[in-house]
């Protein structure tokens, strides 16, 4: 396998709060990226999934660990981080909060271009990136502002902002939760599409199951800071290993033929990461005596389980390590 | 979920509009809706933004802004809402219907405890009911799942999900027989939307409450409610058992819609993410003849000008499209 396009490695992103408390909202993720790949980001909200994916573009600064894209960690001076910010692109959930009411539609996409330096030819770029985006023809959209766009055209704009730049890596967090189902498809289709013809990388960042299976190549569970599953689509939706991304499953109204495992409480205090396995309070497994049968209990209350490497993992203590081995 | 005998429906809609002043003249949100509930049915009311679901929704317990005209009639027992005088309809209001709305957040008293805001629900609705205010107000705390000490709680104190569970405590202060629920849990992550889906389930058998439940989220509706109906443009396009809509939709735009809800681990929808090309249309701009012709995928010459009615296309099913009308 070549080198990844980026690579976190044990990465650990920290806020403190009003009442002295630390939040540990990224608490030791080590995760890949290939060159081309489509990879989803799931889990429920205060997981940690979003400050995950602003720290991959640079917007959080993790108190320890790395971002590494092609082999070179990222650096945090003016420069440096200049120039990844053109490799690294981030859309965001909402295109009107994204958008600048009073900027054209050519002038919301030229600003990359201009602060970048790249003006020559920015016409072109522009139409290019705007045509690619499936806002055609181009120059109709060009003097257009935002209130006279609807939410779909909206997306397809920040998206083509983002894209003017060529970049290696799209970070989208929750790119279509705004939008209505019946233009939901297409955006996913244009994202598909845009890596296909460019090659760009996306990590996309989601609590929607059914997008992940729409078009993820493969699938990142989240849970509290860490990542607890993770493997082809194929694998985690059709084979979920972790106690918590078979309930998350369960849950989505579209998986007719699974009994929902609805797990009480909301997703725990990232001030207060239980100590063990930090799923072990809301786990079906242990609250139910499965996992005392297994003769795991003790583990779970007290041993934090990690992530083996290889293809289809999880970082749960009923898990066997390796795949083929006795659980 | 056994089907309820037929009855004399509890809600009955006929031929409702509503329409709202704009400078550019009256803007048509709702164009003519009937539907029937039967006592502890659930309805499920599907569509996109701007469809006119909401319209729907607040023209029913007249809540609707200053201004917006309301014509057509809503029989509650037989009783029509739009022509009860003042007194009448707030005794209807809570006791007769009730309505949660999303966003939780932002329907409670910031700095009024959980208690109080209900307690004075209970006293503005004189009812037979026997004992103190108070002991009402943890009953029904307790049979949304909240422990009884909660009232004592300002809504910051709790969770997205706890203020939701408070507010349709709230909706059930005065015993109801139909509960209003516009889009109860969109703005809830998805284990705690399971948890509010399964609490109003529990409810509606329970207390053989009826539910007319309003969503854009397609199979949301199927999993929760019996019977579906599909609005496009202010309209209902198709209408039946909500499993049969949905695996076998009549309509294109039901289709469409169908498809945008993809069945995770159904090869159909792996790396293949389906839309709608185009946008819902501009109220105040209503195509010509079918409102859905433009994005139709099987329009034909004659859907320019033909505007369909709801027509019968199966059993105890209808939909508004040229391909049912007999040949």
């Amino acid at each position: 396998m070549s080198a990844p396009l980026l690579e976190l490695r044990d990465l650990h992103v920290q806020f403190r709060n009003r009442n002295g408390s630390i939040a540990r909202a990224v608490d030791g993720v080590d995760l890949q990226l290939a060159e081309g790949e489509v990879l989803a980001l799931v889990g429920e909200s205060g997981c940690g999934k979003t400050t995950l994916a602003r720290t991959i573009v640079g917007l959080e600064r993790p108190v320890s660990g790395e971002v590494r894209h092609r082999d070179a960690p990222l650096r945090y001076d003016r420069k440096g981080s200049k120039a990844y910010r053109r490799q690294v692109q981030m859309v965001f959930q909402d295109p009107s909060g994204s958008l600048n009411p009073r900027q054209t539609v050519y002038e919301a996409v030229a600003e990359g271009l201009r602060i970048h330096g790249l003006g020559e030819g920015e016409e072109e770029r522009v139409a290019g990136a705007l045509a690619r985006s499936g806002l055609r023809p181009p120059e109709r959209f060009f003097t257009r502002y935002p209130y006279e766009l609807s939410g779909g055209q909206r997306q397809r704009v920040v998206i083509a902002g983002a894209m003017v730049l060529e970049p290696s890596l799209l970070v989208a967090d929750e790119p279509v939760s705004s939008l209505d189902a019946s233009v939901r498809g297409e955006i996913l289709a244009l994202m598909q599409r845009l890596v296909q013809e460019t090659g760009v990388t996306i990590l996309v960042v989601t609590h929607d199951l059914g997008l992940a299976w729409n078009i993820a190549d493969r699938i990142a569970v989240m849970y509290l800071g860490r990542i607890v599953e993770q493997g082809t689509t194929e694998q985690v939706l059709g084979a979920p290993q972790h106690p918590y991304t078979r309930a998350l499953l369960s849950v989505v109204p579209e998986s007719h033929n699974m009994d929902p495992q609805i797990l009480v409480g909301e997703a725990p205090d990232p001030t207060r990461i239980p100590p063990g396995c930090r799923f072990h309070l809301r786990c079906p497994l242990y609250a139910s005596g499965e996992a005392e049968r297994l003769g795991i209990a003790d583990r779970c209350q007290g041993e934090d389980p990690t992530l083996p490497a290889g293809e289809h993992v999880a970082a749960c203590h009923a898990v066997p390590d390796r795949e083929g081995a006795p659980a | 979920m056994s089907a309820p005998v037929a009855t004399e429906p509890l809600l009955s809609v006929r031929d409702l509009h509503v329409s709202y002043p704009t400078d550019a003249g009256r803007l048509p949100a709702v164009r003519g809706v009937s539907l029937d509930l039967a006592p502890g049915d659930t309805l499920g009311l599907a569509g996109e933004s701007g469809c006119g679901k909401s319209s729907l929704a607040g023209a029913l317990l007249r809540l609707l802004p200053r201004g917006a005209r309301v014509s057509g009639e809503v029989l509650l027992e037989g009783e029509d809402v739009l022509t009860m005088k003042p007194g009448r309809l707030r005794a209807v209001r809570w006791s007769g219907m009730a309505i949660v709305f999303q966003g939780a957040l932002h329907s409670l008293n910031p700095v009024q405890r959980i208690g109080g805001q209900i307690g004075e629900a209970i006293e503005l609705h004189p009812s037979d009911r026997k004992g103190k205010t108070s002991t009402r107000v943890g009953e029904l705390l307790e049979l949304v799942g909240l422990p009884a000490r909660r009232a004592r709680d300002y809504p910051h104190q709790l969770s997205g999900g706890q203020r939701q569970r408070v507010l349709i405590a709230l909706a059930l202060a005065c015993d109801p027989k139909l509960l209003v629920a516009d889009e109860p849990t969109t703005a809830l992550d998805v284990m705690v939307q399971a948890q509010i889906l399964r609490l109003l389930d529990d409810l509606q058998e329970r207390l053989g409450l009826a539910t007319l439940f309003i969503t854009h989220d397609l199979s949301t509706l199927v999993a929760a409610c019996r019977q579906l109906a599909v609005m496009y443009a202010g309209r209902i396009v198709e209408e039946g058992p909500s499993e049969e809509v949905f695996a076998h939709p009549k309509h294109p735009y039901t289709r469409a819609l169908a498809a945008a809800f993809p069945v995770i681990g159904d090869p159909a929808f792996r790396r293949n993410p389906s839309g709608l090309a185009g946008d819902p249309p501009d109220p105040r701009e209503l195509p010509t003849g079918c409102t859905f012709h433009p994005r139709c995928p099987v329009a034909r010459d004659a859907c320019t000008s033909l505007d369909v009615e709801l027509w019968p296309a199966g059993d105890r099913r209808r939909a508004a499209c040229i391909e049912v009308l007999p040949a």
